[in-house]
């Protein structure tokens, strides 16, 4: 499906009421060669429902990136007050109510399965929504896109303001745009860091100079990022950096509701004169302005494509054009490639959501989530951590008993100090020693501070005679004295043998 | 310089590629003289300026009583200096609690101040002491174990931190020097006299002896040896006489080894850490020596 020549467009012979644009798909097939400097693309501005749409998600994805990290969450004292923060300083993780130690990252793991599979359920149902709509790419690139109409005017001032020279009004003009992407580039730099630092204080430290250096590095990283991906790179990130697109092709199937542009209804297209019949003719009329306001450059009649992202700008460029020329709505639409070819046949749409794809990823969603929240409400509170001594892995004692010597972790992840009581199970003669604390028969107890490790030396004795092999298992264990919260480590008491 | 003039002063262009030749041949293959890559020139000159950059800047050149120091006075010596104070800064607060700590019991019941003296003893010792003691204190034949319950000059805080100080036949003034005599080498008690001896020291420890031969020796004991070793043979932590009626032995419990002790006489050397250690790091050893077999 080759785009309409130049020549069929313009002419001025067609609708009086719809502008002809003279503008070609950056990825046409014709014009393919191996290496092609970048044409720039100046979108043009679209009303529409998908329009307004993408301005709420925008509103919503930019207003949580840059206001959640100043929500607060009382925890008690020594605690974080900031709802979601990811302290490496103190190497814990703060999400509301959860607070994650680095060793429990596997919950973090288990999130961004969940994410993974969340995205494959989303893209086998309705396509690229990822993309289209809350892809940080997508969002800062509309952002931007947005920025410079404002300043330089809809496309075609810009298109004029890149071709003439260097005028005091273009200056100002370009100056004005980058000086406000710059800004909006420091703004996310800036946001990114509250997620690592309380944010009112390093708000505060950060504008006095007194902020750590990995605080100012990211924010000149992220602002430098924002800057030129949204700035200049835009949709050159999703064409040649981004792995998803590749990916995406995998997860859909010809059920799967994608931007489409309706080819049975569309086809064959041409310019088309107000009062002529439409009979015997496509819809399309030809007027391109599908490819003007497409930010990837792109023609989305050429069909389903790796540079088009799904962000449904074509449909509200279309629609408006429909209505002008009183056609129906929705020649580009969210459409799947089993009811283009029903319609073809002259059979009614059907829509089939639930696939074994749909199924799959459904079951293994809920599946993992099910696992993550039982791991999460089962969580423990108490851990215990046994490390034996390997040089030397028991000792003789002057009365020929036989000691091994244990460095015992307890790992108190609450938020207030606790007392726990310790025990060892083992034989009946066992003696129990901890340097600096007193123990009573085999058990003891001690005071571990709140979101902390206290570590002790634990010795465990057994006279010769009730030694009756080389290694006899025994049980340490502790047991909150309060609310009775249990940790048991299996391990064994090493000796020279009978 | 130009290899590739022929005797008629012209450059031979090689008809294939059209590029010049370097007027090298081997076996009818002839080195063509393409020019290095731009970008490959652009870099090695950027390192010929940054070269030059750095010979101004950064020490350099050896000469023969020293070396250019560069503007920047830079030297990995002085930053390695400077991080070690700045260590030793960010230390010092606890450090002088360790010093400053009423005794060294103190220390081990606060568990923070007690987890900083065994991290800093962990260290001292595996750069110190587990050369001879072993990584973990288990000792070797005549090197003490420092896990078990038995100590030789005594295992309570105070004593490990004098054993570390003054050392024990070291060359400190204030070292003990007490040894085991060699009483077969010297001449003091006859062969037989040393064998009865050694049957009952086996006897002390409750192994399998000649019960005939302890009773002679019995006497010999008391006349020789309860001056260090006490009357029952349980040793005498000042003197540094081990206890001889225990299950542990410092060179081994065995007929021939306690002969050969007896004849040839013992006197291990533990040196004096006071010059090389400070008084902050001696107590953190103690504390983790103390720690590992619990001490007395």
């Amino acid at each position: 499906m080759a785009p309409a020549s130049p020549t069929t467009v313009g002419g001025g012979t067609g609708e009086a009421s719809v502008e002809r644009i003279d503008v070609e798909a950056v990825n046409s097939p014709a014009k393919r060669t191996l290496y092609k400097a970048r044409e720039p693309i100046h979108p043009k501005r679209v009303h529409g429902k998908y329009r307004r749409l993408k301005w709420a998600i925008m509103a919503l994805t930019l207003g949580v990136y840059y206001a959640l990290p100043w929500l607060r969450w009382p925890r008690g004292v020594n605690e974080p007050n900031q709802a979601i923060l990811i302290d490496f300083a103190g190497s814990r993780f703060y999400f509301f109510s959860i607070e994650i130690w680095p060793d429990e990252l596997y919950y973090v793991t288990g999130l961004l399965i969940l994410a993974a599979l969340g995205l494959f359920l989303a893209t086998a149902l309705f396509g690229r929504i990822w993309c289209g709509y809350t892809c940080p790419q997508t969002v800062w690139t509309d952002l931007y896109i947005a920025v410079e109409r404002w300043v330089e005017g809809d496309r075609n001032k810009r298109i004029k303001l890149a071709s003439q020279p260097w005028t005091t009004d273009k200056v100002i003009k370009k100056i004005s745009k980058h000086t406000l992407w710059i800004l909006i580039g420091m703004a996310t730099g800036g946001a990114w860091i509250f997620y690592f630092h309380d944010a009112p204080t390093i708000a505060a430290q950060f504008f006095k100079g007194q902020a750590p250096f990995s605080a100012y590095f990211y924010f000149a990283l992220l602002t430098a990022t924002t800057y030129v991906f949204a700035g200049s790179m835009r949709e050159q990130i999703c064409t040649y950096i981004c792995p998803w697109p590749r990916i995406q092709a995998a997860l859909t199937d010809a059920d799967t509701l994608e931007v489409t542009y309706k080819s049975d209804r569309g086809e064959p297209r041409g310019a088309h004169k107000k009062g002529d019949s439409w009979e015997g003719r496509g819809d399309c009329v030809s007027c391109r302005a599908c490819v003007a306001a497409c930010p990837m450059g792109i023609d989305i009649r050429d069909g389903a494509q790796l540079e088009c992202i799904n962000c449904a700008l074509c449909i509200d460029a279309c629609d408006d054009i429909m209505a002008r020329v009183g056609r129906p709505a929705s020649l580009i639409g969210y459409d799947t490639d089993v009811n283009m070819v029903r319609r073809k046949a002259g059979m009614a749409q059907k829509y089939n959501f639930i696939r074994s794809r749909t199924i799959l990823y459904s079951v293994a969603f809920v599946l993992v989530a099910a696992i993550m929240s039982w791991a999460l409400i089962t969580r423990a509170t108490v851990n215990l951590h046994v490390i034996r001594d390997r040089t030397p892995p028991y000792v003789m004692l002057s009365d020929g008993s036989v000691r091994n010597a244990f460095t015992v972790k307890i790992i108190n992840r609450g938020n207030i100090e606790r007392h726990f009581q310790l025990d060892v199970d083992g034989p009946d003669e066992t003696g129990v020693s901890v340097v600096g604390e007193s123990v009573d028969g085999r058990s003891l107890e001690l005071a571990v501070a709140d979101d902390a490790i206290r570590s002790i030396r634990l010795f465990v004795t057994l006279p010769r005679e009730a030694i009756s092999a080389p290694s006899i298992p025994i049980t340490i264990k502790v047991r909150d004295i309060r609310t009775g919260e249990e940790a048991a480590t299996s391990t064994v008491f090493l000796s020279q043998g009978r | 310089m130009a290899d590739n003039e022929t005797d008629g002063g012209e450059i031979e262009i090689d008809d294939h590629s059209g590029v010049e030749t370097t007027g090298h041949e081997w076996d009818g293959i002839k080195e063509l003289n393409n020019p290095l890559p731009r970008w490959w020139l652009i870099v090695f000159y950027i390192c010929v300026i940054w070269a030059v950059g750095y010979w101004v800047m950064m020490p350099a050149w050896p000469g023969i009583t020293g070396y250019t120091k560069g503007l920047r006075n830079h030297s990995e010596r002085q930053n390695v200096a400077a991080q070690i104070t700045q260590l030793e800064e960010a230390r010092a607060e606890a450090t002088q609690q360790l010093v400053a700590a009423p005794s060294m019991e103190a220390i081990e019941s606060d568990p923070a101040l007690n987890q900083f003296a065994l991290a800093a003893g962990a260290s001292l010792f595996g750069d110190n002491c587990a050369t001879c003691h072993g990584a973990g204190g288990q000792g070797f034949k005549g090197y003490p174990n420092l896990n078990d319950d038995a100590w030789i000059w005594g295992g309570a805080l105070e004593d490990i931190n004098k054993t570390i100080t003054v050392g024990r036949r070291s060359t400190h003034p204030e070292t003990t020097n007490t040894m085991m005599l060699a009483y077969g080498r010297q001449g003091i008690l006859s062969r037989k006299q040393i064998n009865d001896l050694t049957e009952y020291v086996l006897s002390l420890s409750g192994q399998t002896h000649d019960a005939a031969a302890a009773i002679r020796g019995a006497q010999e004991f008391a006349a020789q040896c309860t001056a260090c070793h006490g009357a029952d043979g349980t040793g005498n932590h000042a003197l540094g006489a081990p206890n001889l009626s225990d299950a542990i032995w410092l060179y081994g419990g065995d007929r021939a080894t306690i002969h050969e002790t007896l004849w040839d006489g013992r006197g291990g050397v533990m040196p004096s850490w006071e010059a090389r250690l400070s008084e902050a790091e001696i107590v953190a050893l103690s504390v983790y020596v103390h720690s590992l077999g619990g001490g007395e």
